[in-house]
């Protein structure tokens, strides 16, 4: 039986005391416990940014690549070695911002992984500029004026026809736990925004803030097959934000798709240069 | 006015930027180069800088928007570093290529991976062949006054080609300086206002960037070049015009204690100073040394830099960059070859140190320069040498 003791990691964590990522990083290890992976199992993938130091606190197998490029290495590496359990991990500014591109085409192509992303609405490693996801009027070093309007990330992943959406808070680390737990079960592409205050530079998404707004859509009877409604609820924003499972779907996942892929990754198949020897012989 | 005030040197970068009255900044934030454009942010909100600062979502997107900003005829200007500078390269050929007088300030930084957020000078040789001129400078002075002449070389009706300063992250970008800021008028009065011959205007209709089939291809680089050699001219104008103005001068390639020295060590960038304190202390131990430093990197000033080091026997050049299983060190490798047609020349020993931020001591400039001695008399069987592994 795996338990949180696997996941233990004795490097001392950098982030801010009452920093939301604490929350998500029990949520993850939770998740990871109760679907009784092992460490090995798990790859973690992340970019550059506090969000992206969570595998550094937990254990696992590791790739940390650059600033809002974590899904092409996370696709990659799922592409090659379906067996593994592959987990992406970034902030606001990396997956909606710099990467915003790479999200699009994960969703789309329906790559098996999870990818959590902390949305804190600020820029937290570089000292707290607005990222793509700050509120309208947001004020930060590089928008004294207040942010512009920002981007619906659910709304974005809806449109690339996402096959798990869900949305959860760093402040309900159960709630959170499960919901990471179905996007690892789930087959497909799952994309889990997470509200996460950061106490350092957003005064305004606070803890309380988003604990007086975040409602559960499960305990409204709410059904997270039906696109349409899903495309509503992703609007909700303000004084109640939806938390929960928004949309979920099946569909054939990308691997399943490419006949090269199908029978078994590649990692697994026998590398033979004799076999194109009579295209070869040809040229 | 010569005053000198305590301030950081990353800020006092965004006020002369605000003293050349830039009318476009985009940039996207990256350590350490963040101060500089969250400052400009600041003093736009204000309204102490009359320019539209648009904080995009990726380097690739402040720089094409520096593109657009230029080819109007703006006032433009961006800062990044390291990674961000990396993914703009593919629009900075696009900046050159289409004569675009844009100025950036580089806060230079390791490129990943490992992972660093400290200087060194990677980032700069990765984007050596992009057609920018690129200017090093040592101190927050220097920084100051050049990024008010980049505006005017790059400007100049007879250049038209986008600038790069140098300015190596931390060491320079975080630290107080006592900086004279020029007066708002004394850069008005020299810094004329950018008229961009061609620039995108609906009463004049023009195309930008169009394409260019075989037949053409290679007259389009050779202007360009053309341009880029003969804009060493006007930069040594715009130096000249500056001392003369505010009485600091500033060469393609500056000496210190140079002349006459058998050996010579050549450096770029803020470790220029601890360097020319290891040459003072040298010479006062009876060696026989001298600095020379390259303060235009692009284009290069080859004639300046053959004339400094012609008298001396062996020439240590520092580089704080690898070129991975190449001859040397980026900057030794040109060195070299601006050397190697000519009959009387110093032996060039090339040394790589100052990698992600490892500094390099006074005593360890000693080191290398009395290694670099040793190593010209006695031959070694490595191209270059990193300096301070520990193994
Ligand atoms: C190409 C590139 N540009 C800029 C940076 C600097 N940078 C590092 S993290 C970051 C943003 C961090 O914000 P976010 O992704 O929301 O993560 P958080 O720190 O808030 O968790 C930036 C701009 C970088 N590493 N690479
Ligand atoms: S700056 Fe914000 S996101 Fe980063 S560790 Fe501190 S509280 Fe968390
Ligand atoms: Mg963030």
């Amino acid at each position: 039986m795996v338990t949180l003791n696997d996941y233990a990691s004795t490097v001392p964590i950098a982030w801010c005391p009452g920093c939301g990522n604490f929350g998500i990083l029990q949520a993850v290890k939770k998740a990871l416990v109760a679907l009784n992976l092992e460490p090995q199992r798990v790859l973690f993938v992340s970019g550059i940014g506090q969000a992206p130091k969570l595998p550094h606190y937990t254990r696992g197998n590791l790739f940390n690549g650059l600033h809002g490029r974590t899904l092409p290495a996370a696709t990659g590496a799922k592409i090659a070695n379906h067996d593994l359990t592959v987990i992406g991990i970034d902030g606001d500014g990396g997956a909606y911002g710099e990467g915003v591109g790479h999200l699009l085409a994960a969703s789309r192509r329906n790559i098996d992984m999870t990818y959590l992303v902390h949305n804190n609405q600020v820029y937290g490693l570089t000292k707290g500029q607005a990222s793509p996801t700050s509120d309208t009027g947001f004020i930060t070093k590089t928008t004294p004026n207040g942010a512009g309007l920002p981007l619906n990330p659910l709304m974005l992943a809806l449109a690339s026809d996402i096959s798990f959406l869900a949305r959860g808070f760093a402040g309900d680390i159960e709630h959170l736990s499960g919901l990471i737990q179905a996007g690892i079960q789930h087959r497909g592409f799952a994309l889990i925004d997470i509200l996460q205050p950061c106490v350092s530079f957003n005064h305004t998404n606070t803890f309380a803030w988003y604990k007086e707004r975040v409602y559960k859509v499960e305990s409204e009877g709410y059904n997270h097959a039906d696109k349409a409604a899903a495309l509503i609820k992703a609007q909700e924003w303000g004084e109640r934000i939806p938390i929960g499972i928004i949309y979920r779907q099946e569909r054939p996942v990308f691997e399943e798709q490419l006949p090269q892929l199908k029978a078994m990754p590649l990692v697994k198949q026998p590398i033979d240069p004799m076999r194109i020897g009579a295209l070869l012989d040809e040229f | 006015m010569t005053t000198r005030i305590g301030i950081e040197v990353s800020i006092a970068v965004a006020d002369a930027v605000q003293l050349c009255n830039a009318d476009v900044v985009a940039a996207y934030p990256i350590t350490p180069q963040t101060h500089i454009v969250e400052h400009l942010a600041e003093l736009v909100a204000n309204g102490e800088l009359d320019a539209e600062y648009i904080p995009v979502e990726s380097e690739h997107s402040a720089m094409s928007a520096c593109l657009g900003s230029a080819a109007t005829g703006a006032r433009t200007f961006t800062a990044t570093s390291s990674q961000g500078l990396v993914l703009m390269d593919e629009v900075l050929f696009v900046a050159s290529g289409m004569r675009l007088p844009i100025v950036m300030a580089v806060a230079n930084r390791a490129l990943s991976s490992p992972l660093s957020i400290w200087g060194d000078h990677s980032d700069v040789m990765s984007v050596r062949d992009t057609g920018w001129i690129q200017i090093f400078v040592e101190n927050g002075q220097q920084a100051v006054d050049n990024t008010i002449c980049a505006f005017r070389i790059a400007e100049d009706n007879r250049v038209l080609l986008p600038t790069m300063i140098h300015l190596d992250g931390f060491n320079l970008t975080h630290v107080i300086e006592p900086i004279i800021m020029p007066e708002e008028s004394e850069v008005a009065k020299f810094l004329p206002p950018n008229k961009f011959p061609l620039p995108l205007n609906p009463d004049k209709p023009v195309a930008m960037g169009s394409f260019a089939a075989p037949g053409i291809f290679i007259e389009a680089k050779w202007a360009q070049e053309q341009n880029m050699k003969a804009s060493k001219k006007v930069i040594m104008e715009v130096w000249n015009e500056f001392y003369k103005a505010f009485g600091r001068q500033y060469l393609p390639v500056e000496k210190y204690k140079s002349d006459g020295a058998k050996v010579l060590i050549l450096t770029m960038g803020s470790f220029s100073e601890t360097a020319s304190v290891a040459v003072d202390e040298l010479i006062d131990e009876g060696k026989d040394v001298g600095q020379v430093r390259l303060r235009l990197w692009r284009p290069f000033p080859f004639d300046e830099f053959r004339q400094a080091v012609k008298d001396a026997d062996v020439l240590v050049v520092l580089d704080r960059a690898v070129s991975v299983g190449g001859p040397a060190g980026p900057v030794a490798s040109e060195v070299k070859s601006a050397l190697y047609n000519l009959a009387k020349k110093p032996k060039v020993v090339s040394f790589i140190a100052g990698l992600g931020g490892r500094d390099i001591t006074v005593k360890g400039f000693k080191d290398i320069i009395t290694k670099g001695i040793e190593i010209a008399r006695t031959g070694s069987k490595n191209e270059y040498e990193i300096y301070g592994v520990r193994e």
